[in-house]
């Protein structure tokens, strides 16, 4: 019985899901470009890995597993997680219409994120208990936004940098996210 | 007839090279960065990948005009998570080894941008022999990409090739490149490649591509701001 705090500095460092687990790269190139619109993705991220646990856990184990009907899961899963999304996306419309100016695109792209699905899957797979499985998503969520921030400052750095011509872009990009891949590299070993 | 076999076979080739979905549109990422690892896994996960296109690109192709626009997503999405799950059963059944080496990975198929982006762009508006190439070409893409991607990664950092021991790097893996920071290197150096080849002007950004093909043209703010 792993401790609850373990579990959400894992999720958060060791396994973190932007920068070991690959999951998430698109909003993770895509949104890390300003720091407000990348916290903003982060926190609604957060907040639909969140709701969508909550609901998924009750659906596999109380729904799913009496019935013997465990193969339904991705099906299911990917249907609320994209109920939650519209969800998100209709209440930042409302409540702060900049942010979702500048989250743009890639706000309903969020049901595509494999994060979200990942972790709703990544709870079922580990056996983690209801309590568990919410401090996992938490965890994950604010993973995805402090890479997505810490991203966001280098990336402004990178603007400034005299890259070579066939580096510009993307490839620059990648290398950056790279070396920062590496430095989170240091919390391996931090729990066992 | 001549000209509707050629344009098949254009949209065969065209996925492989041109339209490379992970190296030219930069679609993908997340299970090109995660299992390519080993040549092996990067093959393996690209023809399950081209199962599962092929299937959904088949199913929504025939049931185009069946759809009603407005849940069509929803819709599309439902169909793309039933082939994931077949492909599921099948890799645990046929092939357990690679069905533990992909893991979890093999669910995220579901939301591979691939598949739902060729769904929304081509199966959704063509007919099922065109969406049948089309599936092929990208498919056969992805796993090209995945297979390069596994090679270097494979060798250098574990000094092998489908488990085959290279004879001086054996001995001095760079492990870096089997770990995830390795993977965003190789594929940073392998797209900056590919700019230098194709003596093109890199991609300075993920852009969604043309607004008049985009599923979310509706809810995006980019058309209006572009038409000021």
């Amino acid at each position: 019985m792993k401790s609850l705090m373990v579990i959400l500095l894992a999720a958060m460092l060791t396994d973190n899901f932007v920068l070991s687990k690959f999951m998430g790269i698109c909003p993770f190139l895509g949104v890390s470009k300003k720091l407000d619109s990348a916290a903003g993705m982060g926190i609604s991220v957060t907040f639909v890995m969140i709701c969508a646990t909550l609901v998924t856990y009750p659906i596999h184990h109380g729904i799913l597993v009496p019935n013997g009907l465990e193969y339904f899961d991705t099906v299911l899963f990917i249907l609320v997680i994209a109920l939650f999304v519209q969800l998100v996306e209709t209440m930042i419309k409302k409540c702060i219409p900049s942010l979702y100016k500048s989250l743009g695109v890639y706000l309903p792209l969020i049901t595509t994120n494999c994060a979200v699905l990942g972790v709703t899957v990544l709870n079922i797979d580990n056996n983690y208990s209801f309590v568990q499985s919410i401090v996992n998503a938490l965890g994950a969520g604010l993973g995805f936004m402090l890479s997505l921030v810490i991203f966001s400052g280098v990336r402004k750095k990178l603007e400034y940098a005299d890259i070579p011509e066939t580096f510009k872009g993307v490839p620059a990009t990648l290398i950056a996210a790279s070396i920062v891949s590496i430095s989170f590299m240091g919390f391996s070993g931090l729990f066992s | 007839m001549a000209d509707k076999k050629s344009s098949l076979g254009k949209e065969l080739t065209k996925g492989i090279i041109k339209e490379n979905p992970t190296l030219v549109m930069l679609l993908g990422m997340c299970p090109t960065l995660a299992v390519t690892t080993q040549a092996a896994n990067g093959i393996g996960m690209g023809l399950a990948t081209t199962f599962v296109l092929l299937g959904s690109n088949i199913v929504i192709s025939a049931l185009r005009k069946v759809i009603p626009d407005k849940v069509r997503i929803p819709a599309f999405i439902v169909i793309i998570a039933s082939f994931v799950t077949l492909i599921g059963f099948l890799l645990e059944g046929f092939v357990p080894d690679l069905y533990d080496s992909l893991g979890i990975y093999l669910t995220l198929i579901t939301v591979n941008c691939i598949i739902f982006g060729r769904a929304e762009m081509f199966a959704s508006k063509n007919g099922v022999a065109a969406s049948i190439c089309d599936a092929i070409g990208m498919g056969l893409g992805f796993t090209l990409a995945l297979f390069l991607m596994g090679s270097v990664r494979e060798t250098i950092g574990a000094g092998k090739w489908f488990g085959m021991e290279i004879p001086v790097l054996s001995s001095n893996p760079m492990l870096l490149f089997i770990m995830p920071a390795g993977g965003f290197f190789t594929l940073g150096m392998i797209i900056a490649l590919v700019n230098k080849l194709s003596h093109k002007k890199p991609p300075q950004e993920i852009e969604c591509g043309s607004c008049d093909n985009c599923p979310l043209s509706g809810k995006c703010d980019k058309k209006e701001a572009e038409g000021e």
